[in-house]
């Protein structure tokens, strides 16, 4: 197979399958949790679930002081590589032609420099990220294979897409159907691991604020 | 399988819904709840970290309840709930967690990490995993009505000692009344001024209240232990004494879980709503202070703090009450650093006191509550659970701190007008 032949590949075929994999993984995984249902609660409320539940998938993003002076490497590499992942996926201007391909929607991007820039501060801040789950003595403890596969999948589009984006090492066909090789692993990964918290963060924390908000608590 | 085994792996599938299944779904693994957890500030030891004692249960979700946990199941690459797992997390989820939840208000993804080992530990008393001691008060609480085993004939003795003292008259099976009083085994045997405080109150309230003596008892070891046909057994007793003598409110006393016990969880174990409201002391006493009902002719100088027990505050949403009810009489009301919905656990909670193989444990968490009063130096402090005055009384003998401590409830009563 040529290096165009290759970017054809990725570009078709590839695509399709990772993409089906991808939504069908995701509604399966969503519907397996939806469908086992929750009883309702037969106490007398003392505040409202809905609003409650709305007000936690907002107020979660922002930790109390006590957890923030005890947890802020985490708190801080977390908000800075995931801002790095929305701008690098969203904000990227050949990534927006992408997207106006399959959906037809197309917004404002960043400058590219920017992008650049942010994709070096993303991957350092991902790079720092394993480093510290290897010196924190809980994070070492907790860390599975799963954690690590995310990891390196998580990662791998944004150092093939700095490569390619730059030229590095080799001719720019073979290094743009890696990148989106790269994707096309995330994408087929992504359901059947913790990249789903993506989607399900939304509804635990609506959970969790719900099952507060109904003891009068805002959680 | 042994058949214990099989009751665990049982009662765990029982416990998952779909928020069960959210949870685990949304786990990043973070760490950020051990920094949450007295159980791990205080000790450093990552096998507390929250989310992982409520690992018996995530390995039953992922195995049986998703596509990829099932193909891995049958490939045998999931991790087996056995009996070396039960006795792997007995002590984590019995001695080591107090249910108190402060993980759950911290978790970045919005886990109820507090309810997922709740749901654990009826998979482990399921398969003969609680601990000595709490099996015990369970055991107790069936048979005698009390965890402590306190029967009617000891109640009634208090009852008139507090009579005598009071020249007051307990009320007793008064059929309408609007509240009935349910009292904590601890309140009858170690704290009988609760009572006493009560009376007072009410009575200078015109009050119409009672005691039930066929359902006085309002600590649910059910709920602790995590036997949920027990607490719901529990529950029952109250709610037919309720129904029998019509009273309009429940009234939950200083004690935490009791209150999450009959208050929150009470209806959804026994499966119907109830036809009477429940409430706590304290805010039946923030009521009575918005009538105008409570007329304080004292106050207190002193450097006074407030203590809020987990199951009352975070997980029970008593928070502005106490704090309203102290500022009735005190001068100098200060808050100890994350007080309100944040605070730190007394770390006896959650039936932690009523295993002794935790002592040791509990006295060294402590050190948490140590170091958040360190911090205001307060002359006295208030709390309105009789199960974390006990163990704070021991934190504070074990730690030289000479500290006084005082019930809400009680302390009020002292500063009533006459």
């Amino acid at each position: 197979m040529t290096e165009i032949e290759f970017l054809g590949w990725v570009r078709g075929t590839g695509f399709q399958l990772a993409t089906v994999i991808f939504i069908a993984g995701v509604i399966i995984r969503l519907v397996e949790i939806v469908m086992l249902g929750r009883k309702a609660n037969l106490a007398e409320p003392g505040g409202s679930e809905m609003r409650s539940g709305l007000r936690t998938i907002i107020s979660r993003m922002i930790p109390d002081k006590s957890t923030f002076q005890r947890s802020s490497f985490t708190i801080v590499s977390g908000y800075i590589f995931h801002i790095g992942l929305f701008i690098c996926i969203f904000l990227f201007a050949p990534h927006i032609l992408v997207f106006k391909d399959i959906t037809g929607l197309s917004w404002p991007s960043l400058p590219t420099p920017v992008v650049d820039a942010v994709t070096v501060v993303t991957i350092i801040s991902l790079g720092s990220i394993m480093l510290h789950r290897y010196q924190n003595c809980v994070l070492k403890f907790l860390t599975n294979t799963e954690d690590i596969l995310v990891w390196i999948v998580t990662l791998l589009p944004l150092v093939t897409g700095y490569i390619a984006f730059h030229r590095i090492g080799s001719s720019a066909p073979g290094l743009i159907a890696l990148h989106i090789l790269s994707v096309e692993i995330l994408l087929v990964v992504f359901p059947f691991t913790k990249l789903m918290h993506t989607f399900t963060i939304f509804l635990s924390r609506w959970y969790n604020g719900a099952i507060s908000g109904f003891r009068g608590v805002e959680s | 399988m042994s058949a214990s085994v099989e009751k665990g792996i049982n009662a765990l599938k029982g416990q998952i819904d779909s928020t069960v299944a959210t949870f685990f779904s949304s786990c990043v693994h973070c760490g950020m709840c051990a920094d949450a957890c007295l159980f791990y500030t205080e000790t450093g030891c990552p096998t507390r970290t929250p989310i992982y004692k409520a690992e018996p249960l995530r390995r039953i979700w992922k195995s049986e309840f998703t596509l990829m946990g099932r193909i891995g199941k049958l490939l045998g690459l999931t991790k087996p709930v056995d009996e070396a797992c039960f006795s792997r997390w007995e002590k984590m989820v019995y001695d080591s967690c107090t249910l108190c939840g402060r993980c759950s208000m911290v978790c970045p993804a919005g886990i109820d990490i507090a309810l997922l080992i709740h749901k654990t530990r009826e998979g482990l008393a399921a398969a003969g995993h609680a601990p000595q001691g709490l099996i015990d008060a369970t055991r107790r609480s069936v048979e005698t009505g009390g965890p402590m085993g306190v029967k009617l004939p000891a109640l009634l003795a208090q009852i008139r000692h507090v009579e005598k003292d009071t020249g007051l008259k307990i009320p007793l099976d008064v059929v309408n009344a609007d509240y009935m009083l349910l009292l904590s085994s601890m309140e009858i045997i170690n704290f009988p001024e609760f009572i006493e405080a009560i009376a007072k109150i009410f009575n200078k309230a015109k009050l119409s209240w009672t005691i039930s003596t066929e359902s006085y008892e309002a600590t649910n070891s059910g709920i602790q232990i995590g036997v949920s046909d027990i607490a719901a057994e529990l529950v029952q007793r109250i709610v037919d004494a309720a129904e029998k003598l019509q009273v309009k409110t429940v009234i939950s006393p200083e004690c935490g879980h009791a209150y999450m016990a009959i208050r929150w969880d009470g209806p959804n174990l026994t499966g119907k709503p109830f036809n009477f409201k429940v409430r706590h002391i304290l805010e039946v006493l923030d009521e009575l202070r918005l009538k105008g009902q409570l007329k304080i002719n004292k106050k207190d100088s002193r450097r006074l703090t407030y203590h809020d027990p987990c199951q009352i505050s975070r997980r029970g949403g008593v928070i502005d009450q106490p704090r309203h009810l102290i500022n009735l009489f005190a001068e100098n009301f200060v808050e100890m650093p994350d007080a309100g919905k944040m605070n730190w656990c007394c770390g006896a909670g959650g039936g932690v006191s009523a295993n002794e193989r935790a002592d040791d444990l509990r006295l060294k968490v402590f050190q948490r509550k140590k170091d958040q009063l360190d911090k205001v130096k307060p002359d006295a402090i208030i709390s309105a659970c009789s199960n974390c005055r006990i163990h704070l009384e021991d934190g504070l003998e074990e730690y030289n701190m000479d500290i006084p401590l005082m019930s809400l409830t009680e302390t009020l009563a002292e500063y009533l007008e006459d």
